[in-house]
This record gives C-alpha cells, structure tokens and sequence, in this order.
C-alpha cells in the first residue's frame, strides 16, 4: 500500500471517528440532562426508522440539503468559502413562489420548469454581490456573503409581506403554490416527492463536472495551489467568480424544489432558513466531493430527524443537534486530529515494505 | 421632499444621537475582537458565537448570584439593603462569567485553528453553529424556555449620569445617562490602542500577524502570542456578550446578536485593524442600525430599513478597497519618481 492510499483511507477513518465520536458525545450531554436518558437515547438512535412515514421523512429532509451540500462542495473545491447558498436558497424559494401564485393559470410543465429556471437566475444574481467583490475589491467573501444573506432575508420578508402574502389565511403564510406544478409523490400515501431524484442527478452531474471536465480540474487547480494555477494559465479571478455563481444557482435551485416539493405555502419570513449553513457540514463531511454528498446529506438528516423524535417524546430540546453538527465540522476539520496515529500507520507501512524488500534479496 | 425632511427631523435629535452611541457599543466591542484576531493573524469569524454566548452566561450568572444572595426572598420583599446588595453581586457576577465565557470561546477556536490546525473559517463557522443551539439548549436546561430568558430575574450594568455635562441642554442628553458598557467600549478603543503599539505583547502580535515566520526567526513563541491575542479578543467579545443583555435590556433571547459580530468583524475591516479607524466605522455602522430603528415609523417598507446596516457594510467595503487600491498607486507613483 502507499502513503496516499493510507492517508486516503485515513480520511475516511477519520470522517467516521468524528461522526461517532460526535453522536458519542451527545449521547453524554442526554444522559446528564434528561431524566430518562435510556428513553430519549433510544428515540434519538431508532427512532427515525421507525415508521415508514419517518424514513421518508429523512429523504425529505436531506433533500434541501443536497442541494446546498453540492453547491457548498464546488465553492470549496475551489477555495472560495461564500456562505451565499442561504441566501440563494432562501430567494430562489421566494421568486419562485411569487411568480407561481401569480400565474397560476399556466399548465403545470411549463410553469414548473419556468419556476425553477427563476430560481436559478434569483441564485446567481444574488451571488454576483459577493464575488464580484472578491473578484473586483478583494474583499473577504465570508464577511460579504453572510452580509449579503441579512440583505437577502430582508428583501424575501418585503416580497413576502407585500406582494404575495395571503392574509385571508390566518397564518404568515403566502397564496397556496398551484397544484399542478407540486412534484410528484413517488410512494402513494408517504409525503417523499421527486425533489430527491433531482438532487441525485445533480450530486452526480456535479462529480462529473468537478473531476472529468476541464473546467472543473481548473477549479480544483485554483483550491490545491492558487500560485501554481496561475503560472500554469489559469484565470483565478474567472473560477473564483464562476464557482461562486454556480454554486448560487444550484443552491437557488434547491429552494424551488423545497418549496415545489414539501410545501403548500411559502412561509419562512423573518428568520433564514438555515439551509446554506447546514450545506456547510454536509461539504465538510463529504469532503467537497459531490457523489459523497447523498451520503452526508442522510447522515444530517438522520440526526435532525432522531432529534426531532427524542423532543417530542422526551425532555431534550431539538437544538442540541446544531452542537453535534458544530462538532462534526470541527473534528473533521482538525488537520492534528488524530494525527499521531496516521503518522504511525504511514510508518509501520514504510517498515513493512522496507522489510519485504530485505527479505526479497 | 416632505419624506426627506421627516427623515431629517427625526435624525436631529439629542435622542437619536444618544441611540447611536447606545447601538454602537456592542458593535464596537465586537470590531475590537475582530481587531485583537485579525492583529495576530487569525480570521475570528466566531465573535458572533462568542458574544452570543457570553450574553447568556452573563444573564445566567448575576440571575443565579442574585439569587443565592437573597437567599430565596422574593426581591419585592426583602430588605432594601439586602437587595442592593444582591444586585451588585449580581452584576459583577454577570459581567465576570459572562466575560469568562467569551474568552472561553475565543480560546476554544484558537485551540482549534492553532492548536489542531483546522481552517480557521471553518473551525469559526462550526462554533458558531454550536452557539446558536447551544445557548437555547442551555437556556432550556437553567430556565425552562427556549425564547428568552424572561424567567431570570438578572440584572443590568449602571446607568450613568456624568455631573456637570448632565445639565448642559443637548450635550447632556446625547453623552450622559448612558449604560457603563457604552463609555467602557470607548476606554477600550484606547486600551487597544495602547496594548497594540506601546506594548512587548502589542508588537510581538503585530509581528506574528505581519509574518509569523520572521517573527519566529527572531524567537517569538508564534502560538503563545496567537493564544494571548485570542484571549483578548475573547475578552472584547465577552464584554460585546454582557453589553448586549446587561445594560439596554436585561434578558437573553436566541440569537440575539443578530449579526453584530460580522457587523464588528466588517468595521474592522473597513478601519484596517486600526483601533481610531475600527472605532469610526463601528460608530458608522451604529449610526446605520440607529437609523434603521428610528425611520420605522415613516412610510417606507420596515425591512428596507433593517436592511440598511448590511447595505452599508457591503459599500463601505467597496469603498474600502477603491481607497486602498489609490494609495497604493499613489505609494508607487511616488517610487516611480
């Protein structure tokens, strides 16, 4: 074996020790807090596959994610650590359900492809703040995007509130989204709707992208060694702006389909959504590779949904899982984490081989 | 025209000035944890995180203190004195616990970042994302609420009133009767300005942010001064977390720095990590947010407003930049000669 397949399966070792490690810990912090911690543990872990309704209910949830995950991957691939997938997602989300509600006379394929395709544009426009002021003014991205994000909240919450929201429904809720371009279930009597198929073909398009395309080996030049990018021609500024714009669209895309998908009303108003965050752990764990987003995504999905369960039948707040995700990001992202054991096992490999060779002669 | 000058009949106010100075101060704090950071060489993207959860210890603390010094009277019972007593325990617990808790914080992302080598954009992210459920999650175990922290009797920083400029008509109304915290976070700017450029410390920071490898050529412990430059960071953020629910209001609420922490780190970058200049955009940034508050109540939609304080960071780091990018063309026009 050589050291790069060890350091490869080490990362893969180390992506599982920190999810374990992660869930180990949580499952301290509940049985310290709960007053019937075998109880909440048990609905934490099993409870997800409980019932039919509760795995789909997983597949629903990592559903958003995908979306955001894969946008997150390609942003990061290529070093550019723009949080505007909330953003996007949430005006993607919007724009596509006001001109749903305001043509809904329309017939349901055309309607449904135009709403996404708003969708799509919403994301990248929204995205083009942050990285053309990185492009242009150098300025941090980080700071921009998550700047850009308030902005975004609060020109979703002006829509919402003034121009699509139905106040006859007693709820801050907007017009219902028209029938005709809701996905489509795919098993009778679960709420699991196609949204998930989209995001598979897009987790495996994005892989192709990223590592068959010469595009994407650009990007992944700019996020390995910017300097030698540029020597060997490659326009940093060019990746770094269509990454950024690429990754708002996709991300924007997610938003339609989680609203196409989940929800009879567009009702998130004042508060963000969320999901660009959640993308953020979904990349880290996949290690910005997008066919490994899928499995990430039902990792996330399992734990919100385990927690869910545990606080509607126990006394521990749902919350505790953004602590396990802020844990997961931070022991994967450790470079010294476990990094003595990776060095013995590159050692005793180099021994071994050594030896194999002495005993050869 | 008549929009315009209602703008300006409300912006021309002892009152609207005295919020400015009020909203600036946590902001203020927050830039000057950027600040500490960014000297040494870390982006702290968790100042948000850390202030948020600094502002829950905080409460935490002096409602617990107050307590125990009542030792289970309700305060509109007990003795005058007793309860003077148990509010100024309760205040400095507060502010001690509450300062603790950010430098905690602050500590744990050097850890990371220095310690474990983790990215430090990412590590800071994580933290934040830590923060935001687990200060609910610790509020829901001490109060049995996920909102806020209405159930604990906490107390606030003073008040105070500065004899003489007190009673000089529009200056007294602007300056005087603010929170403590808000003439603290401008004794800060100096104290940074101090630790920064006349201390050993203040240079050996600023040395490890210039160049960490020169800095250790010459036998500077990189990590021990990026250590010392994140704990004062921690401590700036812990006083930001105790001047947001110790002094205007007396409550923590989930998330309730909304922001402020990226708002200080975007100040800090507007001033170029100089305290002076840290300090105005901080000022700028609270005049931004005041005036978001106070126009509410025109006819213009309210989330225009609110908007105000991110629109104005994005600019201001254009500006930024354009300005930056003329000096030093003007810096090499001068070596051309």
């Amino acid at each position: 074996m050589t050291s790069k397949q060890i350091e490869r399966r080490f990362e893969i070792f180390k992506t599982v020790v920190a999810v374990l490690l992660a869930l180990g810990l949580a499952l301290v912090v509940i049985s310290f807090v709960s007053e019937s911690p075998a109880e909440a543990i048990v609905a934490f872990m099993t409870g997800p596959f409980q019932r039919a309704s509760r795995i789909s209910n997983i597949i629903e949830v990592m559903t958003p994610l995908m979306f955001t995950g894969v946008a997150i991957c390609i942003l990061y691939q290529a070093n550019q650590f723009s949080m505007i997938g909330e953003g996007a997602f949430l005006i993607g989300a919007n724009l596509c359900t006001w001109f749903a509600v305001t043509h809904e006379n329309w017939a349901g394929l055309p309607l449904m492809l135009t709403v996404m395709v708003i969708a799509i544009v919403a994301g990248v426009t929204v995205s083009i703040v942050p990285a053309v002021l990185k492009v242009k003014f150098r300025a941090n991205e980080v700071v921009s995007s998550i700047m850009m994000n308030y902005v975004i909240l609060k020109i979703s919450d002006y829509l919402f509130y003034y121009h699509f929201r139905d106040v006859a429904s007693g709820q801050q809720a907007s017009f219902p989204i028209p029938a005709q371009i809701k996905l489509p279930k795919l098993i009778p009597g679960l709420r699991l709707h196609a949204g998930i198929i989209i995001g598979l073909v897009l987790a495996v398009l994005a892989y192709f992208f990223i590592y068959r395309t010469k595009w994407g080996y650009e990007i992944r030049m700019v996020g390995a060694n910017q300097n030698f990018a540029k020597y060997s021609g490659i326009s940093v500024l060019s990746v770094a702006l269509s990454t950024q714009l690429i990754g708002g669209g996709i991300a924007g895309l997610g938003g339609a389909v989680e609203i196409l998908g989940r929800y009879d009303r567009f009702i998130w108003f004042g508060t963000q959504p969320g999901f660009g965050f959640d993308g953020v752990l979904v990349g880290v764990l996949a290690k910005n590779n997008p066919l490994l987003v899928p499995v990430a995504a039902f990792l996330l999905a399992y734990m919100r949904t385990g927690a869910d369960v545990m606080n509607r039948v126990s006394d521990v707040p749902i919350e505790f899982v953004d602590v396990v995700q802020g844990l997961i990001i931070l022991f994967v992202a450790a470079e010294m984490f476990l990094a003595k054991y990776k060095h013995k096992l590159i050692v005793n490999n180099a021994k071994k081989q050594l030896e194999a060779k002495e005993a050869a002669k | 025209m008549s929009l315009l000058s209602q703008i300006f009949d409300l912006l021309l106010t002892p009152a609207f000035a005295a919020s400015v100075l009020r909203i600036t101060t946590p902001i203020l704090f927050a830039a000057l944890g950027g600040l500490m950071a960014r000297r040494c060489g870390i982006m702290n993207l968790a100042l948000e995180g850390s202030m948020l959860t600094a502002s829950l210890f905080a409460v935490i603390a002096s409602a617990f203190a107050k307590k125990a010094v009542l030792g289970g009277v309700s305060a509109a019972q007990a003795d005058p004195a007793l309860v003077s007593k148990a509010t100024t325990v309760g205040i400095i617990a507060g502010f001690i616990v509450g300062t603790l808790a950010g430098i905690a914080i602050c500590m744990f992302l050097a850890y990371m970042a220095v310690g474990l080598r983790a990215d430090a954009y990412l590590a800071g992210l994580a933290i934040n994302t830590m923060a935001t459920g687990g200060t609910v999650f610790i509020l829901y175990m001490a109060a049995g609420e996920k909102g806020i922290s209405s159930s604990l009797d906490s107390c606030s920083m003073p008040f105070i009133n500065i004899p003489g400029l007190k009673d000089i008509p529009v200056l007294g109304e602007i300056f005087s009767g603010q929170n403590l915290m808000t003439y603290f976070a401008w004794i800060c700017v100096a104290v940074v300005y101090f630790i920064i450029f006349k201390t050993a410390t203040g240079l050996r920071i600023r040395a490890v942010g210039e160049n960490p490898n020169a800095a250790e050529s010459v036998g500077v412990n990189v990590k021990k001064v990026q250590y010392q430059a994140m704990a004062l960071s921690g401590l700036f953020c812990g006083f930001g977390g105790v001047s947001l629910s110790m002094s205007y209001v007396q409550f923590f609420s989930r998330g309730m720095t909304a922001g402020k922490g990226f708002i200080g780190m975007s100040a800090m970058n507007l001033g170029n990590a100089s305290p002076v200049g840290t300090a105005i955009a901080a000022f700028l940034f609270g005049f931004f947010d005041a005036m978001g508050n106070v126009m509410q109540s025109l006819a213009i939609p309210v989330q225009f407003v609110q908007a105000i304080p991110y629109v104005a960071t994005l600019v201001g780091l254009v500006v930024f930049a354009i300005a930056s990018d003329n000096k030093v063309k003007k810096l090499k026009a001068k070596q051309g000669k």
